[in-house]
């Protein structure tokens, strides 16, 4: 593939690795192609620096699309089910959908204790959505790019299939859980309860002035250990799949030689994107279960 | 790793698909799979008493069965003596009939005998009249010797 295209190895890694970012431009850039934006435009990125360069007010059209079409897959699908959704035999799809809700609510109760309307919910929004992106990674690496430069007529367009690759994607869900865990900390302990468990814990004395003496270290430990929470959720799922992509990409450079080993990385792959997902789901589960227990 | 406001894309797409799972999923799917597990509890529970139904029906079959069966060896040798009784009743009136049959042609017998003898005894007196009269060669006088006729006769 990469000497077809008449790219190196290297040229074509980052090829693959590069988001395709739609963002705008100030007035006096410098393109890619030496061409200066005379007017601040919207514009899709043509080089990984200008995709820098758009800052913060940018999207990775190809990551978010294709995370939302899979999320709208799985809402469709799901709805479809629930809709027809009968105390007679099941069959078919229907088995397939209720198995999967069986398996998230037995994780579920079996973790979690307190009464609570939304983490059911959303531990399978988060099973089935997750499982759908990292699947995307079982499709060969040049397929979905070859067909998206295909069909906009740009042979160098940037397209990332895989939305878990993308740390945004896996950050934006862990920051909806980490905004859950702040929200039902201080719903169930009251906000002096939650900042209580930040200061007064681990270290704490029955002398006041050594408790205030305590309160920073803990504010420390309990807040590096509170911010851990999302960013290790989303590092673990972003790290394993961005690991797997590159592997894939490796193997895709390989000539004939992929057509095996593609096989046998992507059978030991569905391994990984279930178990990622499934992993992203039950520390979610843990993390909304600590947040609700009182110490 | 180059963050932008896909991070926010993101999490609104997150938490628009978490809030539609809540809504339309998740309790419709819930609620008929709860349903569907009570219905299963309730018929497995139905086949249970039914089972045990079985069971005892089965006991009061063989119970009654075993009535049956003595019931009817009961009225088998009730029968059986009935037959036995019948059968002697039978030979009874036949031994009775077959001596009321001896005894009746025991009297003919003895009646026609003793007729015969009356026959033969007449005639035997009326041979030895003649006998008499032709030893005699006249004529007895029936009148004259009525009397010794008559006491001839009954001797005979």
């Amino acid at each position: 593939m990469a000497s077809s295209e008449g790219l190196t190895s290297n040229e074509y890694m980052q090829h693959h690795l590069q988001n395709l970012v739609y963002g705008k431009l100030p007035v006096g850039y410098e393109r890619a192609d030496g061409h200066i934006v005379e007017q601040a435009e919207w514009t899709f990125a043509h080089s990984p620096k200008e995709a820098v360069d758009m800052g913060f007010w940018a999207f990775n059209v190809d990551t978010l699309g294709w995370s939302i079409f899979l999320g709208l897959i799985f809402s469709f699908v799901f709805w479809r089910v629930a809709k027809k959704a009968s105390t007679g035999v099941p069959t078919g799809l229907t088995n397939f959908i209720e198995l999967c809700v069986d398996f998230v609510n037995t994780n579920v109760k079996e973790i979690f204790h307190a009464k609570n309307e939304v983490i059911a919910p959303l531990s399978l929004t988060i099973f089935c959505w997750v499982v759908l992106m990292n699947t995307m990674d079982l499709v060969p690496v040049d397929w979905l790019p070859l067909l998206a430069q295909t069909i906009s007529g740009d042979p160098h367009l940037y397209f990332k299939v895989v939305p878990t690759t993308d740390p945004n994607i896996t950050f934006g869900m862990s920051i909806g859980i980490f905004m859950l865990i702040i929200y039902y900390s201080i719903k169930m302990k009251g906000l002096g309860g939650f900042l209580g468990e930040l200061t007064l814990h681990p270290f704490s004395s029955n002398n006041l002035f050594v408790k205030i003496m305590f309160m920073p270290f803990n504010f420390l430990l309990e807040g590096v250990s509170l911010i851990a929470k999302p960013i290790s959720l989303a590092l673990r799922l972003f790290g394993n799949l961005y690991a797997g992509e590159l592997i894939f990409l490796l193997i895709a450079m390989l000539g004939w030689y992929q057509l095996p080993l593609h096989f046998v990385w992507a059978v030991f792959h569905i391994l990984i994107v279930l178990l990622q997902a499934f992993v992203f789901m039950m520390l979610t589960i843990v993390y909304l279960s600590m947040a609700h227990e009182h110490h | 790793m180059n963050f932008n406001a896909t991070l926010i894309g993101q999490t609104i797409a997150f938490a628009v698909f978490v809030i539609f799972c809540m809504k339309f999923v998740w309790p419709f799917l819930l609620q008929a799979m709860e349903e569907r597990e009570t219905r299963i509890a309730d018929g497995l529970a139905a086949a249970e008493k039914g089972q045990l139904a079985l069971t005892e029906a089965e006991a009061k079959k063989s119970e009654m069965l075993e009535e049956s069966k003595q019931q009817a060896a009961e009225i088998i040798s009730q029968g059986q003596k009935r037959h036995d009784e019948l059968v002697e009743a039978a030979k009874d009136d036949a031994r009775t009939e077959k001596e009321k049959i001896l005894v009746a042609a025991q009297a003919e017998i003895d009646q026609e005998r003793t007729q015969t003898r009356e026959q033969l005894r007449s005639e035997v007196a009326t041979l030895a009249l003649s006998a008499a009269e032709q030893i005699l060669m006249r004529e007895v006088d029936r009148n004259a010797h009525n009397d010794v006729l008559t006491k001839i006769s009954a001797e005979l």
